[in-house]
């Protein structure tokens, strides 16, 4: 049974994701935390691709790789955070955890067991992620959300200056 | 036959990585890191949520993604913000000394 090239893609994509994922949790550095939670980023925006959301791959390259990661990036640099800084849990912390994460997949995993198997119809012919389409249902159908979103935004620009300046007079 | 993948694996995917980023905000004590942790749960819906949009054909969901990032947005703006103050105040961002609520 042969695979296609979009279930090579889709293997490869999820391996990378999930290979960096695992880094950004157990590098001890913080810089080298945050650089591997961009490629993890640039995996996902890989899979957008496969699922034809090309408008959600853009987006999330540019708010999240562009904007975000270099607000942590200034944020660690500025603290001057490094290897030496690092506080660690003790191991019996990070046992119950792993133990705690792994009776969750266990948990999903025997819940997914008997579901029913859907696959895509037309994965590749949809349409509905292209810049277009989204349009038309962002500023048709959301248009209200859409509003409330960027009251978010301003509320959210003037609550972190009030919050980083020195003193509030 | 081609471009077939079946949705299950896109919702095992999201779960391994939703539940990374919970073993990772359970494990580390960096207040930064555990932000991180939080933005790959995030993700993992968002990637969720797009997979079924496709199947289903509908942008709702899709249109549901880009409003998650704008909110991610404004929490990690606010959120580093507070950080940053914290680190001012306490010369530290490990979140086992924030205690003092206990005593």
């Amino acid at each position: 049974m042969g695979y296609s090239i979009t279930q090579w893609l889709f293997g490869i994509l999820s391996f990378l994701a999930i290979m960096f994922a695992l880094m950004v949790v157990f590098t001890r550095n913080p810089i080298n935390s945050v650089l591997y939670l961009v490629m993890t980023f640039f995996c996902i925006a890989g899979h957008y691709l496969l699922l034809n959301a090309q408008f959600l791959a853009v987006v999330h390259i540019v708010v999240y790789a562009g904007a975000i990661m270099v607000l942590f990036l200034f944020v660690i640099m500025l603290m001057n955070l490094n290897q030496d800084t690092e506080p660690q849990k003790t191991l019996m912390t990070k046992l119950i955890a792993g133990l705690i994460g792994g009776v969750f997949l266990a948990v999903l995993v025997g819940t997914l067991k008997g579901a029913e198997q859907l696959s895509f119809s037309q994965t590749g012919a949809s349409q509905i992620g292209m810049v277009k389409n989204l349009g038309i249902v962002l500023f048709k159908d959301f248009l209200f959300p859409f509003e409330i979103a960027s009251v978010l935004l301003l509320g959210a620009l003037v609550g972190a200056i009030m919050l980083g300046k020195k003193e509030i007079k | 036959m081609i471009n077939t993948i079946p949705i299950h694996y896109y919702i095992f995917l999201s779960a391994i990585l939703f539940i990374i980023g919970a073993v990772g905000v359970m494990a580390r004590r960096n207040a930064i890191i555990i932000f991180m942790c939080i933005e790959l749960m995030l993700n993992a819906v968002n990637l969720l949520l797009a997979a079924f949009a496709t199947l289903h054909n509908d942008s709702s969901g899709q249109i549901f993604v880009f409003f998650i990032m704008a909110v991610a947005a404004a929490e990690v703006a606010v959120g580093l913000a507070i950080l940053s103050m914290i680190y001012r105040n306490i010369k530290s961002i490990d979140v086992d000394l924030l205690s003092r609520l206990k005593e």
